[in-house]
């Protein structure tokens, strides 16, 4: 690609969105607009795939709306998402969920992930309790716990870089055992 | 208006106020230096002729450095065009155009060469059907079938669709819309695709 293109794309792409994988259930935040009025529709359902990359990335969101499911593709990048929160993380085995398709009721259930990049979630106090909170605060709250051992964690929690924080969560909880 | 001369890019998507995504060729547009100013006095009719880029300086031949030195350039550029000026408007050689000629929300018509296909055969080149594939037809799947009466005309009616070279003429691509202009870098959005591969040069013209 050019590097003159590769520009224009990187003023375009967004960086405020939290890290997701399929099997994350996740709140997309749609901005609507009905005539001059615009207002925040939420769409809340488990991400079964993402697709693509760099500016063109999309992500695939499918819930069961009355009985039915409803699958919505969404631009990654696109202005009209106000944002996304991680309502749960999943644990899947694969990159492309498309068997919740083909199941309903119980059968089409995500595991909960009980585990991150790097070992296995902090047990401590601070985690439990965002266990039970939005797994975003939860993410927050694992970075915020880390910030007095790391202060790199911190400034990775800030960038909301998740790879990041993940692997900061991961060298902070080993760190806590060797101290134990 | 007049026009300037162009180089394609690639491609990308940019998205709208509206939040929708839309395919845009991005093209490197100008500066072009005004080579020679022709008018209806002395050349017979009104144009100015632009350059664009630089060609090598062992690749120069003799009566381009020459032209170019006439228009009051140090070197030759690598591509000239004829445009039509604007009424009223006073050029001369050695000013430079650059995109900001044309604005955002602008329609324009951009002119180049589509990618040569080479010798193509008539379901590529004309959307011909070709034949089925099973019921007992061997080897006449991409055939192109009759090609007109027979002993009465005893020839092939003119324009017949055949056989032969694709691409590599020149093609416009009509109304594409600008959608974004770069002055610094002087690059150009416009939506939708522009005839050629990357690095090819265009011409673009208002609508």
């Amino acid at each position: 690609m050019d590097p003159r293109i590769a520009e224009i794309e990187k003023t375009q792409v967004r960086t405020d969105l939290p890290a997701f994988s399929p099997g994350d259930t996740l709140r997309v935040r749609v901005r609507v607009s009905e005539g001059a009025k615009e207002r925040i529709q939420a769409f809340e359902g488990i991400c079964i795939a993402r697709k693509g990359g760099g500016l063109s990335e999309t992500f695939m969101v499918r819930k069961i709306s009355g009985g039915v499911g409803v699958e919505r593709i969404f631009p990654l990048h696109s202005p009209s998402i106000e944002g996304i929160d991680v309502v749960r993380r999943g644990h899947v085995r694969r990159a492309k969920l498309y068997y919740l398709r083909a199941r309903s009721g119980k059968r089409a259930r995500v595991r909960e992930r009980r585990w991150w990049e790097g070992g296995l979630a902090p047990k401590s106090e601070a985690a439990t309790a965002a266990e039970q909170a939005e797994a975003e605060a939860e993410a927050e709250a694992a970075a915020a716990a880390e910030a007095a051992a790391l202060v790199e964690a911190e400034i990775a929690g800030e960038e909301a870089e998740a790879p990041e924080v993940m692997e900061a969560a991961g060298t902070a909880d080993e760190t806590g055992k060797a101290a134990e | 208006m007049p026009g300037l001369i162009g180089k394609k890019l690639g491609m990308t998507q940019i998205f709208t106020e509206d939040g929708k995504a839309v395919g845009c060729t991005v093209l490197e547009v100008g500066p072009c230096p005004v080579v020679q100013v022709k008018t209806a006095r002395t050349d017979g009719y009104e144009a100015i002729q632009l350059g664009f880029g630089a060609h090598r300086e062992q690749s120069v031949t003799r009566p381009e450095a020459g032209h170019a030195a006439r228009g009051g350039l140090d070197h030759a550029p690598r591509v000239l065009a004829e445009f039509e000026p604007d009424e009223g408007q006073e050029y001369e050689a050695g000013q430079s155009l650059t995109v900001d000629l044309f604005e955002v929300g602008q329609r324009v018509k951009i002119t180049g060469a589509t990618k040569g296909r080479g010798f193509q055969g008539t379901v590529k080149r004309h959307n011909f059907g070709g034949s089925r594939a099973s019921h007992g037809g061997s080897a006449i799947l991409r055939k192109p079938g009759s090609i007109g009466p027979g002993t009465d005309p005893s020839r092939v009616i003119k324009g017949r669709k055949m056989s032969g070279q694709m691409g590599g003429t020149q093609r416009t691509a009509m109304n594409r819309r600008i959608e974004m202009i770069d002055l610094e870098r002087n690059l150009m959005l416009v939506r939708g695709s522009v005839p050629g591969s990357r690095n090819n040069v265009v011409l673009i013209r208002s609508t």
